[in-house]
């Protein structure tokens, strides 16, 4: 599994070479550094911790301004681990570019979706809604949550309205249409999770690589 | 400059056909059948324009053995290889749909001239009055002409 850090930088569409357009998502992927290197013998386990983004020194906490100045690097906005199945191969101080990925490549993206708020069961969940005409006064009413006499109660975990968005969502098996190693982008077909600006992770599919819908 | 947009300019093709509402284009159009490739034409009225940037695409209509045909082209599409325009149109709207409704000889768009054609159009008419009067002037001296040449003859008899 290969990781890097970027932000959701918006959608465009490029066009292949037989003339289809294609909707892309540019994150800008990196340059991430390696601020530390985690070991079995140490950690217990094999993994390599990234930092992307930059932060003012005056917004970092002393503890991890020792940290970064361990690492040599300026102080990071955001820090992710990649679990590794081997000791890792780079060290302290090394960075990492959107060019670990090439065109063709079947990620998932991380990110955190865009916050809806108390939404109703209509967005939140996909409910249908009731007539609005002929009388009807349940527009958007979730309906029945369960029977009377038996169970006698709401079953946990039904989809009722509340907090929706805001989440850590993934969505998988993207194809990475482009890498722009110049400027540091990715382009990478269909959409992604959260808001322009936004957090992103990249990182190689878990499941499905080979026959991934690209 | 918005990275997006940006994007969109390298991407995209970097002249595109200067096109209107309600003009009459001809769009080249790249077409495979089979191995070989060749370009098509599609010539019709442009319903809409719609997008912005490399997603920018224009609605052509046309009428096909009495059927309406609308077809939507991508301009930065690699496929398309040029647009043409025919005939510019007088148009009030942004998006002709109206056409869609309308039967015959109203499914046409004004043309839109510039001052110059219309100039130009209408020294043409005048001139074709003129020369259509002049004709008509010489063809009435020549039939008076006749008319008045049988005098001479009996003079000079």
């Amino acid at each position: 599994m290969t990781l890097i850090l970027g932000r959701k930088r918006g959608m465009t569409q490029v066009f292949t070479e037989d003339g289809t357009h294609v909707g892309v998502t540019v994150v800008e992927a990196g340059p991430c550094v390696v601020t530390q290197v985690r070991t079995s013998e140490k950690d217990g386990y094999d993994a390599i911790q990234l930092g992307f983004g930059d932060r003012s020194e005056k917004r970092t906490t002393k503890p991890l301004q020792g940290h970064y100045k361990k690492a040599g690097t300026t102080p990071k906005r955001f820090l992710r681990e990649e679990r590794l199945s081997g000791p890792a191969d780079c060290s302290v101080g090394d960075t990492r570019t959107c060019e670990v990925f090439s065109e063709g490549d079947i990620v998932d993206v991380i990110g955190t979706s865009k916050g809806r708020g108390f939404a109703g069961t209509i967005k939140r969940h996909g409910f249908s809604r009731g007539l609005k005409t002929h009388g009807c006064m349940n527009y958007r009413a979730p309906g029945s949550i369960g029977a009377s006499a038996y169970p006698a109660r709401v079953f946990k975990g039904k989809r009722m309205a509340g907090h929706f968005g805001n989440a850590r969502v993934t969505t998988k098996n993207l194809q990475v249409v482009r890498v722009d190693a110049k400027r540091n982008l990715l382009f990478i077909k269909g959409a992604v999770p959260g808001p322009k600006g936004g957090f992103v992770q990249v990182q190689t599919a878990k499941t499905g690589a080979p026959g991934a819908k690209g | 400059m918005n990275l997006i947009d940006e994007l969109g300019n390298e991407l995209g093709k970097k002249k595109l056909p200067v096109v209107h509402v309600g003009d009459t284009v001809q769009v080249h159009y790249l077409i495979r059948e089979g191995e070989k490739e060749r370009i098509q034409l599609f010539t019709g009225t442009i319903l809409a324009i719609q997008g912005r940037g490399i997603a920018r695409s224009i609605v052509v209509r046309r009428i096909v053995q009495g059927e309406g045909v609308e077809r939507i082209f991508p301009l930065h599409s690699p496929r398309v290889k040029d647009v043409t325009i025919t005939r510019r149109g007088k148009v009030r709207q942004a998006r002709l749909y109206y056409l869609r409704d309308r039967v015959g000889k109203r499914t046409r768009v004004e043309e839109l001239v510039g001052e110059k054609v219309r100039r130009e159009r209408l020294a043409a008419k005048e001139a074709a009055a003129a020369e259509a009067q002049a004709v008509a002037a010489a063809a009435a001296a020549a039939e008076a002409a006749e008319n008045d040449d049988p005098e001479p003859e009996a003079v000079e008899a």
